[in-house]
């Protein structure tokens, strides 16, 4: 009884020890999305081509690891379609951002206004 | 030794443990934060007080990670930058300056997040070359107004390297390659990350936890 009193104590101690590095699971598949967004940014090296291609590399990423993509993929995907001449691809793109995450529809809403605007038809 | 004596240093062992995680730093004041209950966050481009014209670009991509796994939405950096752009804003300066009003009826943000880099790169050292990147972080609500959080944050190559006591000649030797490997591998770029993780995510004294996280509510409550 005493025993199993003090192995009782020891497991508590050890669990406490494992909770200051226990990580929980990320809310999101990341892959190289931040290194995209540093690419971007520079605008130095690969081509916004090239980032898209990245990007899709991401999405199965995701699909494999039963995942969501991050707060503002989808976004960002859609600016690259608009520098690539694709409107319509970045429409689907910028309604997708704002289905995962309503927080966004105001600007995605702006945004969408703009892309319907600037198109010559 | 007795039973009760072991019982008592088991039961001080787990207490010493059980406090270990926690820091002896003041608690900060949570008050407006809690009761501005943030669900977004727009992050706008860094103000970079260093001579490292890569700074600002290169924290603002490393900004979505810590705070979006922290439970908020982030804005998307890049598009941030160029509606910015496309409206002839392009120095974060300028950016900062801003009305909350615009903010909110452009992106329709909770909140406003406002990044200072004041250091950004490699201190060459006769000793040692030391690549570091600090960063302070201010939490705005676009609603009211109000500063929710404040805080800082720093990381640095020297960190991890310790005092070996190699001799003198060995720490110049050790120190020409250090800037070798520093100014090579755009090192300040990697520092940048530890530092915006250090600074964004939820943790003591940092951002607490946001609606789309299962630990938000969860954050230890102001004694």
């Amino acid at each position: 009884m005493t025993r199993s009193f003090f192995g009782g104590l020891l497991l508590v101690g050890v669990l406490l020890v494992g909770g200051c590095a226990t990580r929980t699971p990320t809310l999101y598949y990341w892959g190289d999305y931040q290194p995209q967004l540093y690419a971007y940014l520079k605008n130095e090296g690969t081509s916004h081509a090239e980032q898209i291609l990245a990007l899709q590399k991401v999405i199965e990423g995701a699909k494999a690891a039963n995942k969501s993509v991050p707060p503002g993929f989808h976004a960002h995907l859609g600016l690259l379609q608009i520098s690539e001449g694709k409107p319509e691809l970045a429409r689907m793109e910028l309604e997708a951002e704002k289905t995962l995450f309503p927080e966004s529809a105001v600007f995605m809403d702006f945004l969408l206004v703009k892309l319907a605007g600037g198109k010559s038809r | 030794m007795s039973a009760l004596r072991l019982l008592k240093l088991s039961l001080l062992l787990i207490a010493v443990l059980a406090t270990g995680c926690a820091s002896n730093q003041q608690a900060y004041d949570y008050t407006a934060f809690r009761r501005a209950h943030p669900r977004s966050i727009l992050v706008l481009p860094p103000v970079n007080k260093s001579p490292d014209i890569k700074a600002s670009n290169s924290v603002m991509s490393y900004v979505s990670y810590p705070l979006a796994e922290s439970g908020y939405y982030v804005f998307p950096v890049t598009v941030v930058d160029e509606t910015f752009r496309q409206n002839g804003l392009t120095l974060p300066e300028e950016i900062h300056t801003v009305t909350h009003t615009k903010l909110r009826e452009i992106f329709g943000a909770d909140t406003v997040m406002y990044i200072e880099i004041t250091d950004y790169g490699t201190h060459y050292q006769v000793l040692a070359s030391d690549t570091r990147v600090t960063a302070t972080g201010r939490l705005v609500d676009l609603r009211t107004g109000d500063t929710l959080w404040i805080g800082s944050a720093t990381a640095s190559t020297n960190e991890n390297q310790g005092s070996s006591g190699n001799g003198i000649i060995g720490m110049l030797v050790k120190a020409a390659i250090d800037q070798i490997v520093n100014t090579l591998s755009e090192q300040g770029h990697r520092v940048a990350g530890v530092t915006s993780q250090r600074l964004l995510a939820a943790r003591p004294n940092g951002i607490l936890y946001g609606p789309r996280s299962p630990l938000y509510g969860l954050d230890p409550s102001p004694r």
